[in-house]
């Protein structure tokens, strides 16, 4: 795959916004949203992809609640990218959240500690990166928010905080923020809050669901961006596929 | 990857020449993963190999019939046939009696011909004699399976269900059991899992040794705990956490309709491998009409969700849902649904809906 050609996904990314692709990068919210039957976790991977390319000297903050690093390590070098070799440049900032705990459901303040350090982390680091020279846009990535709430043991609003946080990041640092998190969780109406005030902080909301008519070996599913363009299912799926028929010639 | 994939072309590369590796009972597998074997033939094959290593396995259970106990008897029996330490948690006051209800391993010889044939491709009997040329492909994977066979160690064998496993299996293994009521919260349960995962973890990519853990009926309302839901969200998440960083397979049972539906979402989120199994009503008139070899299922098996570890592909089955037999009352089968040649409504509203795009593509003679 080359870089140069624009997929899809990133067509529909970049022309909802005007001006040119410098005005674009600066910090947006994107909010990924899947489902049982098919995950999104893929759109992560792109975009941890895109802003990792050897020619920008974009940072990203991962925030992993899913999978330990060996996991997106060998799916980022099946792409193309080098995550060891990104840590050690200073680019990739890996936050490994797999065994977070905030103890104590019924603790009170003790239980906000864990994402309160997380964050405090964050901001080091954001600071850090955009004190050093050049232009260089941070993006934060969290895999997934679902499980950021399992570990705060339920209580979203610890969570939404978390994120407002973040979120404030944007407006100081021009941060990007990419959140993946699954909509069919939040079905009922005590739980719509979260994904709802998720969405109206977004900028572009991505969400990845089945096809009606079932899965194909190909196509897998459709995408659905924020402006409610229903983007023809092939564009992601069919990057995968494509992907993997060419992954001989990458020479691992 | 591509490899793995069971196909139903006879151009496909032969599954069953994968590396094995030097731990009894593990398989090496794509992407650097590793593969225990669930105690299912058949099921390794759908899954791809079978259980992915440090992946969380979540069974649906029917609510009615005991059917997740097929898979879980299966599973550890493996486990103990490997000797693998294995670790079972179940709501009954003395879950050390389930262990004798473990099913035997099979002898091998008397079974050969029937086995290594991919579930889609197992044929009936008339024309199991018909050797044409789409068909040579079987009797190469059976030559094949042999040969595997003659090693000492299998890596998955076929259990009798009727035979209690022997004694000797049990001697010098560890087998650690839990009984979910004893405490009012998981905290002792996450504990004992702890410990055991920190026995068998892995010193960075060598495996050592691999572990099994099965709990039984999670949330069943026996438990004092099964009100909590966040707490056992994240007694979850902290296990398939600790299993990811050790080499362990956890396989939980949970029956559904105990769990708020949003949990229960939480719940298949968290899980790398999902299962369902429905047992089926005996006397429906309709399915007995709609599907062939009504009479000899069990139930029903749907793949939600495959183990997808250091790779974004995602597994796409043939069929997702698959009948449950007993091979002559013995050894646990699964098959792919094969719709009988009746009028064909094929838009029918019943809940097994999926077998009609799963048993279309997978008919006996594809050309």
């Amino acid at each position: 795959m080359d870089n140069s050609r624009p997929n899809l996904l990133e067509e529909a990314l970049v022309e909802d916004v005007i001006g040119s692709v410098k005005t674009q990068k600066r910090g947006r919210v994107v909010v990924v949203e899947d489902c049982v039957e098919t995950s999104a976790a893929f759109v992560l991977h792109h975009f941890l992809k895109r802003s990792l390319q050897p020619d920008s000297s974009d940072v990203v903050v991962f925030i992993a609640f899913a999978h330990p690093f060996s996991h997106y390590e060998r799916i980022l070098r099946k792409m193309g990218c080098n995550l060891a070799v990104q840590r050690k440049n200073q680019r990739f900032l890996f936050l490994d959240m797999l065994m977070l705990e905030c103890p104590d459901r019924n603790g009170g303040e003790a239980k906000d500690d864990g994402l309160l350090t997380l964050y405090g982390e964050i901001e080091k680091a954001v600071e850090i990166y955009s004190s050093l020279e050049g232009s260089r846009t941070i993006t934060i990535m969290i895999d997934d928010v679902s499980l950021m709430e399992v570990a705060a043991n339920g209580s979203s609003n610890h969570v939404l905080d978390f994120l407002h946080y973040c979120y404030t990041l944007k407006a100081k640092y021009g941060c990007s923020l990419v959140t993946l998190n699954h909509e069919d969780i939040y079905s009922s109406a005590n739980t719509l809050p979260l994904i709802l005030q998720l969405e109206y902080l977004a900028d572009v909301i991505i969400k990845a669901e089945p096809l009606a008519t079932g899965l194909a070996s190909d196509v897998h599913g459709q995408e659905c961006k924020d402006d409610y363009a229903v983007l023809p299912a092939k564009n992601i799926m069919a990057k995968l596929w494509e992907h993997r028929c060419n992954r001989p010639k990458f020479g691992f | 990857m591509a490899s793995s994939r069971p196909r139903g072309s006879s151009f496909s590369r032969n599954i069953s020449s994968a590396a094995t590796s030097q731990i009894p009972g593990v398989k090496l597998g794509p992407n650097g993963t590793s593969f225990l074997s669930s105690g299912i033939p058949d099921l390794d094959q759908i899954l791809g190999g079978g259980f992915t290593l440090g992946s969380l396995v979540m069974v649906m259970e029917d609510p009615e019939a005991p059917h997740h106990m097929l898979l879980l008897r299966n599973f550890m029996s493996q486990g103990l046939v490997h000797k693998q330490p294995l670790l079972y948690a179940s709501p009954e006051r003395d879950p050390r009696g389930f262990l004798g209800t473990l099913p035997s391993p099979m002898a091998s010889k008397d079974e050969k011909p029937h086995e290594r044939q991919k579930p889609h491709e197992r044929p009936t009997e008339q024309d199991s004699n018909l050797r044409i040329a789409w068909q040579y492909k079987k009797y190469l994977g059976e030559q094949n399976s042999e040969v595997q066979r003659g090693g000492k160690a299998e890596y998955c064998n076929d259990f009798d269900v009727r035979k209690p496993l022997e004694r000797h299996f049990y001697s010098g293994q560890r087998v650690d059991c839990i009984s979910l009521r004893d405490s009012p919260n998981l905290v002792p349960v996450l504990e004992r899992c702890s410990a055991f995962s920190s026995q068998i973890s892995k010193s960075d990519s060598n495996i050592t040794c691999a572990g099994r853990i099965a709990i039984q009926s999670l949330c069943s309302p026996q438990c004092d705990f099964s009100d909590k839901e966040w707490d056992m969200l994240s007694f979850i998440r902290s296990l398939k956490g600790m299993v990811r960083s050790s080499g362990a397979v956890a396989v939980i049972s949970f029956p559904p309709s105990l769990v708020s539906p949003t949990f229960l979402k939480r719940w298949q989120h968290l899980a790398d491998t999902l299962i369902s199994v429905k047992a089926i009503p005996d006397e429906d008139k309709e399915l007995a009409k709609l599907l062939t070899g009504y009479q000899d299922m069990l139930g029903l098996l749907s793949v939600h969700k495959v183990a997808r570890m250091n790779t974004q592909v995602p597994a796409i089955l043939e069929a997702t849902t698959f009948s449950m037999k007993l091979r002559k009352r013995r050894a646990l089968i699964l098959e792919c649904l094969n719709q009988a040649p009746v009028d064909g409504s094929s838009g029918s509203s019943y809940g097994t809906s999926s077998s009609c795009s799963g048993s279309s593509k997978t008919g006996n003679l594809d050309f």
